[in-house]
């Protein structure tokens, strides 16, 4: 794949504006051209997942299964065992609770291999409530062996995500979050590989681990504790399983508090995948996270809900000043 | 017309496959295993693997076999009993079945070199793989086929009726779905449990061109395999749950049942007193 010639700046900050789903869209233009037997599988959201180019460009490598996600997932299943590159995409709820028996038994257990790209997950569509919200997602596939999971800071992660997915050895849930327009968090490109996660401000003090787009509250959350003296590492931890296990450790033994913020429920998801590890080491560090706290809240706009659960930065430093006095 | 012989073959092959079954029957013991959904299969699978299917023994990766996929996995007996008689694992196999760490589970394990396409066992998601392989062989531009094994409990799914819908819709003349009407699932009749009154015409409403035929009568079954169609099809095989043992033949006590030796030794003289 030719990935130098799309991973620059100026691509980095259109795709910022155009959200991740339609950068998916850009993503999947740019796979047509570079992998071999490639076939994108929708369930009736080609415009959603921002496919509509690539739909009239590649008819031939897109298949439309209707709103059926159980057949989605059985026939993604089918093409991949005769060695196509499948990527399947829906809303995450379809995408993973719908079918979750099939990507179970299809990508789990029987290892069939595809790209799972979930559209709108976490908070986004909190207006049209939480049959469209997806808060569970990462918990209920975490525990579901020969599946990883990653969940994209913005748009340009997004990109590299896909690609990267194609070229791994197993099955890839790519969770997206966020709404049309992503605040950047790369500018540039830079290394990105499933499992491994990247320390995007290095902090003497507290560690702080963020997936998705909390990764620039996380960002934010930073600067206002640098104002208060307190130096925090600040992790992309895109990948939440596999979890980088050895960053964890490494963090543990240099930080008095450890921290997780992620758009999903705080059982099962990033938090859950941090203190796995944390209950590992002898003497570790004090752990607060931050999350949608196991339940279904009125809807509302997404910026109105990630205030109602705390997800902002002003919110999250208070709350580790707060602890870190506790100490 | 069929040679006389060829159905003779056919019916011979039923007969080692029903003692195959008993074998398994037998080893899998207190575990018990899926006995009378395996033996409505039988003449199905005879047929369908002695005459129909193309498969290359010494080569079972072949890129143009035609693909098998056994989506009502409960009734592996029957699978892995015509998989044996056709070389693709010993005889002496038959008695790992359900046996710590075997290869030969209560639903099939994904397999390839041992002919077994797919893990199954959850209901209603063959036909689904199935159609996912069919779409592959026309964008590869292969002429294999695709067979899928379905229940009649099994069409208490949904995503059998997502997948029916799709075949049609994708023009998938190349997938044959076998549909073993037994009427009978795990707890009690269709009716009894969920009526699928009708089968037939709900397969034509969702545009599948509908062959019924009694699922033990190998002209029968041999004539709608070989039946060639522009749409999908599928295969309404009227079938006895149990069929070959007086003792099990539509009692459906044998869905799942533990086989004794006292029965197993019964079953083998009745099998070996019929022609």
């Amino acid at each position: 794949m030719n990935k130098n010639k799309i991973f620059n700046k100026a691509n980095f900050k259109i795709w910022s504006r155009l959200g991740m789903r339609a950068t998916f869209g850009v993503a999947a233009l740019e796979l047509s051209n570079n992998v071999d037997k490639l076939m994108i599988l929708t369930g009736d959201v080609s415009t959603s997942a921002g496919l509509d180019r690539f739909k009239k460009k590649f008819p031939d490598k897109y298949l439309d299964v209707g709103i059926a996600e159980q057949n989605l997932i059985g026939i993604g299943a089918g093409l991949a065992s005769e060695g196509f590159n499948v990527i399947t995409t829906t809303f995450a709820p379809f995408q993973t609770m719908r079918c979750c028996e099939q990507i179970k038994v299809n990508l789990g257990y029987m290892k069939q291999k595809i790209c799972m790209v979930g559209l709108a997950s976490g908070l986004a569509l909190g207006t049209l409530g939480y049959t469209h919200c997806c808060i569970e997602d990462v918990g209920i596939l975490r525990s579901i062996p020969n599946l990883s999971i990653v969940a994209p800071a913005d748009s340009a992660e997004t990109v590299k995500a896909v690609m990267a997915s194609i070229e791994y050895n197993n099955s890839v849930y790519i969770r997206l979050t966020g709404d049309a327009s992503i605040n950047q968090v790369y500018e540039d490109d830079y290394d990105f590989k499933i499992g491994k996660s990247i320390t995007l401000k290095n902090g003497k003090d507290i560690s702080i681990f963020a997936s998705g787009t909390m990764v620039k509250v996380a960002l934010d959350c930073s600067r206002i504790l640098s104002q208060n003296n307190i130096d925090a590492e600040i992790v992309n931890m895109h990948t939440i399983k596999p979890i980088d296990i050895q960053k964890v450790n490494e963090s543990a033994k240099s930080s008095k508090l450890i921290v997780s913020i992620e758009e999903h429920n705080v059982i099962g998801g990033l938090r859950s995948g941090i203190a796995e590890c944390l209950a590992d080491i002898k003497g570790s560090p004090r752990f607060i996270f931050f999350g949608i706290n196991d339940t279904y809240s009125k809807g509302g706009e997404y910026n109105y809900l990630k205030e109602q659960f705390g997800l902002t930065a002003s919110v999250i430093s208070k709350k580790i000043m707060l602890k870190l006095k506790e100490n | 017309m069929v040679e006389q012989s060829e159905i003779i073959k056919i019916k011979q092959l039923s007969k080692k496959m029903r003692e195959n079954i008993l074998t398994m029957s037998l080893a899998a013991g207190v575990s018990s295993s899926h006995f009378g959904g395996s033996l409505s299969t039988v003449e199905l699978l005879a047929t369908l693997y002695n005459n129909v299917l193309k498969f290359d023994i010494a080569n079972p990766l072949w890129d143009d076999r035609d693909r098998f996929i056994l989506s009502k996995g409960h009734a592996c007996l029957g699978y892995y009993s015509v998989l044996c008689e056709k070389g693709f694992f010993a005889k002496e196999d038959l008695n790992l079945f359900e046996k710590n760490g075997s290869f030969l589970l209560g639903h099939p394990v994904i397999n390839k070199k041992k002919g077994i396409e797919f893990s199954n066992g959850s209901l209603g998601m063959g036909l689904a793989l199935g159609i996912g392989v069919a779409i592959a062989a026309k964008k590869n531009k292969k002429n294999y086929r695709v067979f899928v094994l379905i229940g009649d409990g099994e069409c208490n799914e949904g995503s059998i009726w997502e997948a029916a819908m799709s075949a049609a819709h994708f023009k998938l003349k190349n997938v044959t779905a076998i549909l073993d009407n037994n009427n009978l699932q795990q707890t009690g009749s269709n009716d009894d449990i969920m009526s699928t009154k009708d089968l037939a015409n709900k397969w034509r409403s969702f545009n599948w061109d509908v062959q019924e035929i009694n699922g033990h009568n190998i002209p029968e079954i041999l004539a709608a395999l070989n039946h060639v169609s522009e749409k999908p099809k599928l295969i309404l095989a009227k079938t006895i749950k149990g069929k070959g043992f007086s003792f099990s033949e539509n009692n459906n006590n044998w869905h799942h049942n533990i086989m004794t030796k006292k029965q197993y030794d019964e079953a083998i003289k009745e099998l070996n007193e019929q022609k």
